[in-house]
């Protein structure tokens, strides 16, 4: 058998108000790839920071290399040869890559000055050893995710690192780079005699890469799989405690006229510079327009011009044959917009109001909730919120609970509610189900596709590739500002659509 | 008149009334760096000043007085620093709180060492001392406006190359701007992001302290009530102007010491003194409502 190179005994985390990590026992063999899968919430990110010593348990053991861990600091870990990937990467924008690679063990001269040329000379011999190509002296802030993804990795190996905690490591990546990735892993693996820990929640991806899977639900550990004896079903029943119903969905084919247009759209970026630069595109009634491509290639704020609250520099809106363009977001709105942004907690919901009050935003002087533009007719709201609860299956106690103490998937779904139920012809719809669990996905897909049969005109912007597959009518694809191609659903494969959202054309790959 | 403003004295009033504005600066823009905006350098000055003269005046010695001045900024700074890292406190109140104080502690001192009201000068307070160089002596314009300072100008200069070597050379300055820039990058490297804000606090007091202890030992030799007026501040809008690069803030320092000096020279050719004491405060709201106009054009709204 081989060597256990970390190993966690009865291993719990108390957080004040919950219970992250339930006595939690598990092990992991030297030289072998383990997933750790679970929804939001599970723990595993918990988990993963105490074995990298971020966090102290509440109670329990940790082993590392056999050695009983008694301080818990990432300095420590690092000088046990533990290096964590974290899901935000945790890089300096405005430092080199070689910069970033060396900080908090820089080479030195003269004992208290950088040694910057040296630092270069690290970072290309690292480069080399282990295949992974960077420019040492390009700035984080300038260079793709993809590429900072591999700056991380090569940070790890360059404190010495011989068990490689991963978390999330897909979440932001082309299926390329993905591919790209999980050969370097087994490289790592395979050649190097590296461990490799991968935390994720695409089961796809785990079935792919891991040899052994552990599953987590609610803080617990629900089982540790070999990877050969399961598929997806059955993982994914063990992840939600359920059965899991994921399947194709029923759309039938609406013939419908175009309902909005945008032309020639040019629209600024936080810093000034163009985020689209002429971009065009149709949504017929019935209809589901999905947008793929990487984050930060001019989604966001292409739904933040649509919806009027970015300015649009150049280019044309006609929503229902009406130049919207400059528009603000209360007029957009009468147009029969309806808007879910991509960021619920910054422009989606106030935290601090109850579920009650962050419905009735948008509906506070429709005249069945309010007397004479003055008055609030509280009961009416009341009962207003709790069908619309009732209806969008929100879980909570009661309609007076704070938004902020909700789940992500249960804000999420109050957004829905209140947006769904303006009812409305065309709804823009950002990240739908971005930090949601899989039961509240299948509820909110649901959702959407009904919309859909309804005749509502639907843009959908997600990087989740799966759920544009999953739900779109037609796909376009965003690089750089610029739509590069224009689909069919069922018409490119997902890999396919990989290349064209990284501006390649597939002729010219 | 013109040439009676505009000459040679101008530009040796703009060294002098430059350097408290330069050192205040160099001590935020560290605490800029590592991720705080510090509006306490107003009190940290204040405090300086006056514990300046009081070392001058006790030891007999202006480097006594130096000392001082530095270990008061540094108690100041380690309370900051206590509240905005430690405690988590909003780094506006505690600023305010600190100016609040800093007003309020050195009054209350006047007049219980003192004993006076308003200001203490007295023949007993050893100023800093000049330096002479003789090697720039017949140099003409150059003597007139370089030579003859008091030390703590030169001694500035010197700190602006120090700074930015340390900022921008040393792994530890890499460490204070990451800790600013993405603190939780610097903790999982293993280095203390809380340890570089303190040093960073910490710095910022002893040169506030020594800003204090050049304005009432070198620019002037006496101690009034509020003689900071406004510096700090000023130092901190230095500070935005030049990026939080000390080149580029010693650059910004100049030009708002340059207004300052302007507004003495205009009074000595009979301005009246109200308006010419605008100058400084009105040129810092420009220069702030040109950054402020720069950053909303990017944006785009």
């Amino acid at each position: 058998m081989s060597e256990r190179i970390i190993e966690l005994k009865n291993v719990s985390k108390q957080f004040p108000s919950v219970l992250a990590n339930d006595n939690i026992s598990l092990h992991i063999n030297k030289g072998e790839i383990y997933a750790i899968v679970g929804e939001n919430g599970a723990g595993k990110s918990t988990l993963m920071k105490t074995m990298y010593g971020l966090h102290e348990p509440t109670s329990g053991e940790v082993y590392i290399k056999g050695e009983k861990i008694k301080s818990f600091s990432p300095s420590n870990s690092i000088k046990r040869g533990i290096g964590m990937v974290h899901q935000h990467f945790m890089l300096v924008p405005s430092f080199t890559i070689a910069e970033n690679i060396v900080l908090g063990s820089e080479p030195r001269s003269k004992r208290i000055f950088s040694d910057k040329k040296k630092a270069v000379d690290i970072v290309k011999s690292l480069s080399r050893t282990y295949g992974l190509e960077v420019d040492p002296n390009a700035k984080i802030q300038d260079v793709s995710v993809g590429i900072q993804q591999r700056v991380e990795i090569l940070k790890t190996l360059y404190k010495g690192a011989d068990i490689l905690i991963l978390d999330e490591p897909t979440a932001v990546l082309t299926p390329q780079e993905t591919e790209e990735l999980f050969k370097v892993i087994k490289r790592l693996v395979n050649e190097l005699d590296k461990t490799v820990i991968i935390i994720t929640h695409k089961l796809n991806e785990v079935l792919t890469i891991s040899d052994r899977v552990a599953v987590m639900r609610q803080g617990k550990l629900v089982d540790v799989v070999n990877t050969r004896e399961v598929n997806e079903k059955i993982l994914a029943e063990l992840m939600v405690g359920r059965e899991v119903l994921l399947e194709d969905i029923d759309k039938p084919e609406i013939k419908g006229e175009e309902v909005v247009r945008v032309k020639d759209l040019v629209v600024k970026d936080n810093r000034g510079f163009d985020a689209l630069k002429g971009v065009s595109f149709h949504i017929n009634k019935g209809e589901i327009l999905g947008v793929a491509g990487i984050e930060g290639n001019g989604q966001s704020e292409l739904t933040e011009a649509l919806a009027g609250m970015r300015k649009i520099e150049v280019g044309h809106v006609f929503i229902k044959g009406i130049d919207a363009t400059g528009f603000n977001p209360k007029k957009i709105r009468e147009l029969g917009v309806a808007h879910i942004p991509e960021d619920r907690l910054v422009t989606g919901l106030s935290k601090v109001s109850s579920i009650t009050d962050n419905i009735l935003m948008g509906s506070q002087f429709k005249e069945e909730f309010c007397k004479n533009k003055l008055h609030l007719k509280r009961d009416k709201i009341r009962d207003y919120a709790k069908k619309l609860i009732k209806k969008f299956d929100v879980r909570t106690p009661s309609e007076d609970v704070k938004v902020g103490s909700l789940s992500g998937g249960n804000m999420q779904k109050v957004v829905i509610a209140r947006e769904f139920s303006f009812n409305t012809e065309i709804l823009l719809i950002s990240q739908p189900t971005r930090g949601v669990d899989i039961g509240a996905i299948e509820f909110i897909h649901d959702q959407i596709i009904k919309k859909r049969n309804e005749g509502c005109a639907i843009l959908l912007i997600s990087a989740e590739l799966d759920e544009i597959f999953r739900l779109s009518d037609r796909i376009i694809t965003l690089y750089e500002g610029k739509v590069t191609g224009e689909f069919k659903n069922g018409e490119i494969t997902k890999n396919e659509i990989g290349y064209y959202m990284t501006g390649n054309r597939k002729e010219q790959v | 008149m013109l040439h009676d403003v505009f000459n040679l004295t101008l530009l040796q009033n703009t060294i002098r009334t430059a350097t408290p504005l330069i050192l205040a600066a160099l001590g935020g823009l560290l605490t800029m760096h590592a991720g705080i905006l510090n509006i306490g350098m107003e009190g940290m000055i204040l405090i300086g000043a006056f514990f300046g003269v009081l070392g001058s005046y006790y030891f007999g010695s202006a480097l006594a007085g130096v000392l001082l001045a530095m270990l008061s900024g540094l108690l100041i700074g380690l309370i900051f620093g206590v509240f905005t890292i430690e405690l988590k406190s909003d780094e506006f109140i505690i600023g305010i709180a600190i100016n609040i104080f800093a007003g309020g502690l050195t009054v209350f001192l006047l007049r219980s060492i003192f004993g006076v009201k308003g200001a203490f000068s007295s023949p007993k307070i050893v100023p800093l001392p000049d330096v002479h160089f003789p090697i720039i002596d017949k140099l003409g314009f150059l003597d007139v406006i370089f030579n003859n300072h008091s030390v703590f100008i030169y001694i500035s200069w010197i700190l602006v190359i120090c700074v930015y070597i340390f900022l921008y050379k040393t792994p530890y300055g890499y460490w204070m701007r990451g800790a600013g820039e993405h603190p939780e990058c610097l903790e999982t490297v293993g280095v203390s992001p809380k340890r570089m804000k303190y040093i960073s606090s910490l710095l910022c007091g002893i040169f506030c302290g020594i800003a204090g202890a050049h304005l009432s030992l070198g620019y002037l030799t006496l101690f009034t009530e509020n003689m900071s007026a406004g510096r700090g501040f000023i130092a901190l809008a230095a500070i935005i102007f030049g990026a939080s690069n000390p080149i580029k803030t010693f650059g910004a320092a100049l030009l708002f010491g340059f207004f300052d000096a302007l507004g003495i020279r205009l009074q000595g050719v009979g301005i009246a003194s109200q308006f010419t004491q605008m100058i400084p405060y009105l040129a810092t709201i420009f220069v702030l409502f040109i950054v402020a106009k720069g950053k909303l054009n990017r944006k785009g709204i």
